[in-house]
C-alpha cells in the first residue's frame, strides 16, 4: 500500500503534516507522539527577529472551534536554526518551515537565511489575521501576492508554499496569481478572522479583539475552498482547516489536497496525528486502495 | 518525567460549596509522578469544546494512584465534570507543569478563592513549619482539611470567616512572618503578593492561570510577561502551562 506523496519533488512518507503554529517544532508533542510517523512537521511561523506576539488572552473556545491571536510569538531565526532545525533532523519525517514577516524584505531575510539549512520545504505565511503588519495584507490581494512570490521565489533555495488566507472574496483568484508568480504548492485554509465576546465581563474574549477561527466549526468552508482552488490550479495543494479525525483528512483528500495538515486537533488530542494516518491506511486496506493517489481528487 | 494522558476512572466526586466540587479520579500514571502545585488537563466528552480545562491537582495519592481536583464551575466545560459520577470515565493528560520548589524554611501557604485548591497537596508536602492562609469570597471549603496540616487563618470579603478583607489583611492582622511565601489566587492577589514579598526581602512562588490550548508548552497561547528575556522564547514572555504555573514572584510582569 502506498501512502507516500509528493509536494514539488519532495517525498512525503505519508499525506499528514500538522498546521502552523499548533505544534510548535515539535519539542512538546515529541513527548507524546513519535514524529517518525508524520510526513512532515510544519512549524510554528518564523520572522528575521524575536516577535513578542499579542497581549493575553490569547485564545477563546467557541462552539466547535477556537478563536486565536497569538500573534505570531517566535523566538527568531537564529534560534530557530541553531535549536529547532537540529531537532527535528534527529526524526526521519520533512521539516517544512512556515516564514512569517512584516515586510518582503523580512520574509525574504528569513528564506535567505533558510537557504543552507537543511529544510525541505517553505510554507509563507500571507495570511495571519492576528498581525497589524504584514501577514493577511500579503494574502487579500492578488498582486501583492504575486510580488512577495516572486520575490521569496528569487531567493528561495527550497520549494515554496503559498499559504492561503480564506478571508478574500475568491480564494481562486488568489491561488492562481501565487501559481502564476512560481509557487511550487498552496497550503489552504489559514483561519477565518473570527470575534467573541464575553457577556459577564462585557469585553472581548481575546485582547487583540478579533482572532483567527479554526477547528470541526470551518471544516466545511475549508474543504468547499480546497475543492475550488484543486480545479483551479495545477500545482499540488496541502489541505487544512477543522481536521479532527481521518474521515476528515480523507474528504480534503477527496476534494483535492495532495497532503493534509492537523491542527487544532493536536489541542482536543494530542495523539490525533498518529490516529489520522492510522485511520487512513485502515480506510485503505478495507477499500483495497493500493495507492492514496486514487482517492486524491477523486471527487470532481 | 513526562505526562500522559489517559482515560481515568472516577473514583467519586463530592459537592463542597456552591458551583464548588471534588473529583476523585483512578491516574495511577499521573499521581505517580505528580508533586504539589501541578495540573492536569481535563477533556470535555462533547466534541464541540475542543479545549482541555486545566485543573490544579489537590491532592496526589501515588499509593492509591488517585488524583484530586477540587475545581469551580465556570462554563459548560466544568459543568459537565461536574456531573461525572463513580465508575465513568474521562480524558486527563497530566501531570503538566512545574510545580512548587520546597525550600527548608518557614512556610506561608496562600490561598485564594478556587487557587486554594492546590495549597492542600502542598500543605501535606511542606514538613516544616507552616502557616496557612486562605481567602474566601463567601462560603468556606477545604477548610477542615487544612486544619489538619497546620495553624490556619482565613479572610473572607463579607468578614464572615477570619478577617474582613483579602489574605494579606490577615497576614498583617495575624502578624504571620515566614521565610518563604508559596501562593495561588487571582491575579490581584498574587500582585499584592508579589509586592508584599519585595518589601519584606522574601521568596515567593507564585501559581498563575492564564486561558490554555494545548497545555504543553506548544502553541503559546498562556504567555505571561518575564522581567528578563526567556530562554526558551527569546522574548520577554514565559509560557504557563510549561515554564510555570509557578514562577518565582521576581520574574514576572503581572
Amino acid at each position: 500500500m502506498k501512502l507516500s506523496v509528493d509536494i514539488a519533488g519532495v517525498t512525503l512518507k505519508n499525506p499528514v503534516t500538522v498546521a502552523s503554529g499548533t505544534f510548535g517544532s515539535g519539542m512538546e508533542y515529541g513527548e507524546l507522539v513519535d514524529l517518525n510517523g508524520l510526513g512532515a512537521v510544519t512549524t510554528k511561523g518564523v520572522a528575521s527577529v524575536p516577535w513578542e506576539g499579542n497581549p493575553t488572552p490569547r485564545i477563546a473556545e467557541t462552539y466547535g472551534g477556537m478563536i486565536n491571536a497569538v500573534g505570531l510569538q517566535n523566538p527568531g531565526i537564529d534560534v530557530f536554526c541553531s535549536r529547532d532545525i537540529p531537532y527535528l533532523k534527529q526524526y526521519d519525517t520533512k521539516i517544512i518551515v512556515n516564514v512569517c514577516g512584516k515586510s518582503e524584505r523580512e520574509y525574504v531575510e528569513v528564506v535567505e537565511r533558510l537557504s543552507g539549512e537543511s529544510v525541505d520545504l517553505l510554507e509563507i505565511n500571507v495570511s495571519c489575521p492576528n498581525v497589524k503588519e504584514g501577514g493577511i495584507a500579503f494574502g487579500q490581494d492578488p498582486k501583492a501576492l504575486a510580488h512577495i512570490t516572486e520575490e521569496v521565489k528569487k531567493k528561495a533555495k527550497q520549494p515554496v508554499i503559498m499559504k492561503l488566507s480564506p478571508n478574500v472574496t475568491d480564494i481562486t483568484v488568489m491561488a492562481k496569481a501565487a501559481e502564476a508568480a512560481g509557487a511550487d504548492a498552496l497550503s489552504l485554509i489559514n483561519t477565518l478572522t473570527g470575534m467573541k465576546i464575553d457577556i459577564q465581563r462585557r469585553t472581548f474574549a481575546v485582547a487583540n479583539k478579533t482572532g483567527g477561527l479554526s477547528g470541526p466549526a470551518i471544516k466545511p468552508v475549508a474543504v468547499r475552498m480546497v475543492y475550488q482552488v484543486a480545479q483551479a490550479v495545477r500545482i499540488p495543494i496541502i489541505g487544512m482547516g477543522g481536521i479532527m479525525r481521518w474521515e476528515d483528512a480523507i474528504e480534503f483528500l477527496m476534494a483535492g489536497a495532495s497532503a493534509v495538515a492537523v491542527g487544532t486537533a493536536n489541542f482536543h488530542n494530542p495523539y490525533a496525528t498518529r490516529e489520522i494516518v492510522e485511520g487512513i491506511r485502515a480506510f485503505m486496506e478495507e477499500k483495497g486502495i493500493e495507492d492514496i493517489h486514487e482517492i486524491i481528487g477523486c471527487v470532481k | 518525567m513526562s505526562a500522559v494522558k489517559i482515560n481515568a476512572r472516577v473514583i467519586g466526586q463530592e459537592i463542597l460549596a456552591t458551583d464548588i466540587y471534588s473529583l476523585v479520579l483512578h491516574a495511577p500514571e499521573i499521581a505517580g509522578q505528580a508533586v504539589a502545585g501541578q495540573f492536569v488537563s481535563v477533556y470535555s466528552g462533547d466534541g464541540a469544546r475542543l479545549l482541555p480545562r486545566p485543573i490544579s491537582l489537590c491532592g496526589i495519592d501515588a499509593e492509591e494512584g488517585t488524583i484530586r481536583l477540587v475545581y469551580r464551575i465556570a462554563g459548560e466545560g466544568t459543568r459537565e465534570f461536574s456531573c461525572l459520577k463513580a465508575g465513568e470515565h474521562v480524558e486527563v493528560m497530566g501531570p503538566l507543569g512545574n510545580g512548587f520548589t520546597l525550600r527548608d524554611k518557614p512556610a506561608i501557604l496562600i490561598g485564594g478563592g478556587i487557587g486554594i485548591p492546590p495549597m492542600l497537596q502542598l500543605a501535606g508536602e511542606v514538613k516544616g513549619e507552616k502557616k496557612i492562609v486562605l481567602g474566601y469570597r463567601d462560603e468556606i471549603f477545604l477548610t477542615e482539611e487544612f486544619e489538619a496540616c497546620g495553624q490556619v487563618y482565613l479572610a473572607s470579603e463579607d468578614g464572615a470567616y477570619g478577617v474582613k478583607g483579602n489574605v494579606l489583611d490577615a497576614i498583617r492582622e495575624y502578624g504571620i512572618q515566614g521565610g518563604v511565601i508559596y501562593a495561588c489566587g487571582p491575579t490581584p492577589m498574587l500582585r499584592a503578593i508579589q509586592a508584599y514579598a519585595k518589601e519584606q526581602g522574601i521568596e515567593a512562588q507564585i501559581s498563575l492561570e492564564e486561558k490554555m490550548a494545548c497545555g504543553i508548552g506548544a502553541c503559546l497561547a498562556c504567555v505571561c510577561r518575564s522581567q528578563e528575556q526567556d530562554p526558551h522564547s527569546h522574548v520577554n514572555n514565559k509560557r504557563i502551562c510549561k515554564d510555570g504555573p509557578v514562577f518565582d514572584a521576581g520574574e514576572v510582569v503581572l
